[in-house]
């Protein structure tokens, strides 16, 4: 089947088997392997990506329901060379170990941190409950995400990664990680 | 893993739809939001022909109130149910249970309607729309059926679905004003129920006027807890009240032992589920 797919900005069309997953898609045939899989039962998260604005498990969605819709990727958050506020908390917060997690945690964070830009600890748990962790203990994950929202305020989805460069610079300033 | 191969059409009205399930006969399999049918899929539990995605139809998806009713399209998703200003007003108990389904990345994707037609005894949404009443509409090739909620599950993960037939539409009568908690034991994150008490109590006067009260993963198929209600209406809103028909919340039921509870321990937690739910939808 003819499927065009927007992956990150970029437009792709390719023929693909009806059975064949969008994170196999992204990374099998886009090589985008930023994306990872990290179970067979679709509780992991590790490939969240998001599906016309809103997170998805990428491992249970077909390529083909993806067809004339848009994904965004954890590869697509950096800007002109800066990452993502998510991504910088993250990284400032040592919020990964092995880091098979992350890209999943990143995108799940920058979903829920569209949803509520202000969340509280509790919030931010909930919110990442689709996203498993086995090396951290989920504290400096948490701990990233609430940075993030600090940094990111007033808000995060489109409008914070616009916002990108802006969020970078007030982190300079004020001195950001550790 | 990877699926079995299969044929995909992704129709756009309800008429395409019970077509292509009926020209693909046996073997075809409806594709809701995928997130209890792809794992199954992955893991190769089933192998379908034919998979008929509904996400493209649009007519499936939306709330909107006729008369008395509230009527919620079988596709629409448990995000979009939680987003519902119509939903949280006239079916509180649903909003309440679908808050507990999963994690947001499922929750954006799967469906109302997918949840009732896999009919999971653990499945956290069939007991409220029990408990709620109503109707469930079902397309098929002879036109539409209307079925009341308490014969739509019939086994474990088997409903009055025919083959060839859809789930296009869930009918509840507006429950506005009524209190609703969804009380849902389990002992990780991220788990199915172990049991579930789903209620929703009309209280006016200090004095339970109604009372629907219906239990996650007691049996086969949701169960109202009847004795419970019976105990309930006409008497005071009260701690005592509540603790003395919580009492009846086991009766009749049957539920499975299994790795996370035996069937006695899910007796006991039936009722005192059942007290705290009772509680929180009186607000007592
Ligand atoms: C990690 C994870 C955790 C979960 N946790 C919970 C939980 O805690 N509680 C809970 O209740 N659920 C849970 N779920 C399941 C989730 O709620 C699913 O969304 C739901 O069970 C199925 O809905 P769906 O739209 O995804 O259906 P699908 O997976 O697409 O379909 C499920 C079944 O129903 C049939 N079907 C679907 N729609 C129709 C229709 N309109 N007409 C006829 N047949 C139809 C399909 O053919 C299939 O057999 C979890 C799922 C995952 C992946
Ligand atoms: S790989 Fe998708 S949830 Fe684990
Ligand atoms: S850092 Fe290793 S799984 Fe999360």
């Amino acid at each position: 089947m003819r499927v065009t797919v927007i992956v990150d900005g970029v437009s792709y069309s390719d023929d693909v088997e009806p059975r064949l997953l969008l994170v196999h898609y992204l990374r099998e045939h886009l090589g985008k392997v930023g994306t990872v899989v990290g179970c067979d039962t679709s509780n992991c998260g590790a490939c969240t990506v998001h599906l016309d604005g809103r997170s998805v498990k990428s491992c249970s969605v077909l390529a083909v329901q993806a067809d004339g819709r848009e994904v965004a990727t954890v590869e697509g958050l950096a800007r002109d060379g800066r990452l993502h506020p998510v991504q910088q908390a993250f990284h400032d917060n040592h919020a990964l170990q092995c880091g098979f997690c992350t890209p999943g945690m990143i995108m799940q964070a920058v979903d829920l941190l569209a949803d509520d830009p202000d969340p509280d600890e509790e919030a931010v748990r909930a919110g990442l409950e689709g996203n498993l962790c086995r090396c951290t203990g989920y504290q400096n994950i948490v701990r990233a995400v609430l940075d993030a929202a600090r940094r990111m305020s007033p808000g995060a989805g489109p409008e914070a990664e616009r916002l990108t460069d802006e969020a970078a610079q007030v982190t300079h300033v004020a001195g950001g990680g550790q | 893993m990877i699926p079995v191969a299969f044929d995909y059409l992704a129709p756009s009205t309800v008429d395409e739809a019970v077509r292509a399930l009926v020209d693909a006969g046996e073997d075809a399999k409806v594709l809701a939001g995928g997130q209890s049918l792809l794992p199954v899929l992955r893991m190769r539990l089933a192998a379908p022909s034919m998979v008929v995605d509904l996400s493209r139809v649009g007519e499936l998806r939306g709330v909107r109130e006729e008369g008395d009713e509230l009527v919620i399209g079988a596709m629409t998703s448990h995000h979009d149910v939680l987003r519902d200003q119509l939903v949280r007003t006239h079916a509180l108990l649903l909003a309440e249970a679908t808050t507990t389904v999963a994690d947001p990345q499922v929750r954006h994707r799967g469906t109302l309607g997918g949840a009732l037609a896999h009919a999971d005894p653990a499945g956290d949404l069939p007991a409220p729309v029990l408990a709620l009443g109503g109707d469930v509409v079902l397309a098929g090739p002879t036109g539409r059926r209307t079925v009341p909620v308490e014969r739509f599950f019939v086994d474990y993960f088997t409903t009055e679905l025919a083959q060839d037939e859809l789930l296009v539409e869930i009918r509840l009568p507006k429950r506005t004003g009524w209190g609703a908690r969804y009380e849902k034991f389990s002992r990780v994150a991220q788990a199915w129920s172990t049991v579930a008490v789903a209620a929703t109590v009309l209280v006016r006067d200090g004095r339970f006027v109604e009372a629907k009260v219906a239990l996650t993963n007691m049996g086969a198929v949701p169960v109202r807890a009847y004795a419970v209600e019976e105990a309930l209406v006409g008497g005071s809103a009260d701690a005592d009240a509540i603790h003395a028909a919580a009492r009846h919340a086991a009766e009749g039921t049957n539920p499975t032992s299994d790795a996370s509870a035996d069937a006695e321990y899910r007796q006991h937690l039936a009722r005192v589920l059942t007290a705290r739910a009772l509680t929180a939808a009186a607000a007592v």
